[in-house]
């Protein structure tokens, strides 16, 4: 019988014949942990007994989520993980570098074919690299970097594809929240995604990652595709490490299949407080915003801010709201100086914090007021995500979070283009 | 092992997400896991925390712990003295950080149980009680790599017996 994407990568660190529902021991290639999860980590680590990490070249650390720190409880943490990097001779992304899930491909730490762990449940998003990645906890990361190995029980794959072609104004974003608003928030549950599609295809591999990202959001454990030319490219101007890729037997055993027609798409919202809590633009069109969010793991690559640029293009953010941007790494910030994308966007009025999370997690900046409306780019809309309980978030593309900016309201992206 | 405690259960019964049991907020602010159980579920219900007694269960619905892969939500639960959790089915990453705590999580229709009803667990007959009611439920066996972790008293415990994984 054939093999799925998460058998082959599976059973290839473990040295076994692994197929779905199986527990293996398997060697990891990469993992990583972030500020709020490496303390307790750390801590695990020395409960443990251990004094060296099993090899400090697979491991890497970013401080991403509240940083620079906005106080001194987050300021110890940052400490410990500092001193910790430092004393096994880790990589250490420290305040300003970026966020996890761009760092750990940008700076080529992963490539097709590996198994990755992040202390973090957006892990998921290398797999738009045909990479097997997956969040674990503080203490799996502990473990990890102790033996170099972790344990998993080999996940059945749900098979989805998206037929057809994106029509102008939508993107990715719209891909994947239409897919989590269909099958529901623990629609995927314990099983792998594989991604596949013309829709897909044509799509960069940065947008791509946005659909990796958001397979956590229908409880899925990866969100694979194959490596194609363009991933096959992507890897090689990012990466020294040998690629290693693996495509889904053409007999594999899939728990479901899904279809989804991308051709008919169009602007995806998810209302709060549920990501899957999605509906088209049109049922919500008019909510008056006070707050746009654009970076994030999901969407702050060049693209997605070029994307904003150029609807707000001699445009200005609507008068009493406000637009914050976080360019999801240092490099992407600098790309976006370079090609005047920054620029543009202060001058229609956004205003720009340090390369990381951003407000994503209520944890440091732009934390929105009682009752106000904010519609972002991020990937989880939560009561209380954002640090405020009596907020309501809506999650959008670049393109509808710009378009919204514009009017001071929820809007169509596809009349600005 | 057997478990005793009253059933708390919370205002909202499914999809219950890690920023809802520990918020971004304090995971981020405090290291002690004492300070931490405090706030667990805030921003659910600013009562659920004053309301528990050690040894309670925390009982809900679907897909219990979605979101984030904080450990910390699993360890605000335990240390506010809560015993298991029950519910009728678990986010993946939430699931494995219970067991690697040493924290029961149990799959189980969870529709009958109500706030206060006293409960008994007992994990080595895969039972469930509920004393109140006099009703018994079912449980399925945990899978064998759980029943160890909880056997070891956690994935640190285990780590320190074994000295990694063995499993
Ligand atoms: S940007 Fe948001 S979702 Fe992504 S890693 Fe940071 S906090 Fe998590």
């Amino acid at each position: 019988m054939g093999k799925t994407i998460a058998e082959k990568i599976l059973s290839n660190h473990s040295g076994r014949d692994a197929k779905a529902g199986d527990i293996v021991i398997a060697d990891l290639d990469f993992m990583i942990g972030q500020d709020g999860t490496s303390g307790v980590a750390i801590d695990s680590f020395r409960k443990m007994g251990a004094k060296k990490v099993a090899d400090p070249s697979k491991i890497a650390i970013i401080i991403d989520h509240s940083s620079p720190s906005p106080n001194e409880g987050v300021s110890a943490i940052h400490k410990k993980i500092r001193e910790f990097a430092s004393e096994q001779g880790l990589t250490l992304y420290d305040i300003g570098c970026g966020v996890c899930h761009q760092l750990t491909p940008e700076q080529g730490h992963v490539v097709p074919g590996d198994l990755v762990i992040g202390a973090d449940s957006h892990t998921c998003t290398y797999g738009a690299l045909n990479v097997f990645s997956t969040g674990i906890g503080s203490t799996d990361l502990a473990a990890g970097m102790i033996s170099g190995k972790l344990w998993f029980k080999v996940p059945e794959t749900m098979k989805v594809v998206y037929k057809g072609k994106l029509p102008k104004g939508t993107s990715s974003k719209d891909l994947i929240l239409a897919l989590i608003g269909k099958i529901g928030a623990d629609g995927a549950t314990y099983l792998a995604l594989e991604l596949y599609g013309a829709a897909i295809d044509e799509l960069s591999v940065d947008a791509r990652f946005t659909l990796s990202n958001m397979a956590i959001e229908c409880g899925a454990k990866a969100g694979l595709m194959a490596a194609d030319d363009k991933v096959m490219a992507w890897v090689k101007q990012h990466s020294q490490k040998k690629p290693d890729p693996q495509a889904a037997d053409k007999d594999a055993v899939y728990k479901q299949t899904i279809e989804l027609d991308a051709a008919k798409l169009e602007p995806q919202i998810a209302k709060p407080h549920t990501v899957d809590n999605v509906c088209p633009i049109s049922k919500v069109l008019g909510t008056p915003i006070q707050q746009g969010y654009i970076g994030t793991c999901t969407n702050g690559r060049l693209e997605d801010f070029q994307i904003a640029a150029k609807i707000l293009k001699r445009k200005k953010v609507k008068d009493g709201t406000r637009l914050i941007i976080a360019p999801a790494s240092k490099d992407i910030l600098m790309a976006m100086i370079a090609d005047g994308t920054y620029e543009s966007l202060l001058e229609s009025g956004a205003v720009a914090v340090t390369p990381g999370c951003g407000p994503c997690v209520g944890t440091h900046n732009g934390v929105p007021s009682d009752g106000e409306n904010v519609i972002s780019t991020a990937n989880r809309n939560f009561k209380g995500r954002m640090g405020n309980p009596n907020a309501f978030i809506y999650l959008a593309s670049p393109a509808t979070v710009a378009a919204s900016m514009i009017e001071g309201k929820i809007a169509d992206p596809r009349n600005y283009l | 092992m057997n478990l005793n405690g009253k059933a708390r259960r919370l205002p909202q019964n499914d999809d219950i997400n890690t920023d809802y049991i520990i918020s971004g907020r304090y995971k981020f602010k405090i290291q002690d896991p004492v300070e931490l159980a405090k706030h667990v579920m805030e921003d659910v219900d600013p009562a659920f925390y004053g309301r528990l007694q050690e040894g309670d269960f925390l009982v809900a619905g679907r897909n219990f712990g979605c979101g984030s892969s904080r450990e910390q939500a699993p360890m605000a639960i335990k240390y506010a003295g809560i015993s298991a959790v029950l519910a009728k089915s678990f986010a993946r990453i939430f699931y494995r950080n219970c067991f690697n705590l040493g924290l029961p999580a149990i799959e189980v229709d969870t529709d009958k149980f109500a706030e206060g009803d006293e409960l008994e667990v007992d994990l080595d007959n895969g039972l469930i009680r509920d004393k109140t009611k006099n009703i018994e439920l079912k449980i399925a066996p945990l899978p064998p790599t759980m029943q160890t972790l909880l056997g070891d008293g956690g994935l640190v415990e285990h780590f320190k017996k074994h000295g990694g994984f063995a499993l």
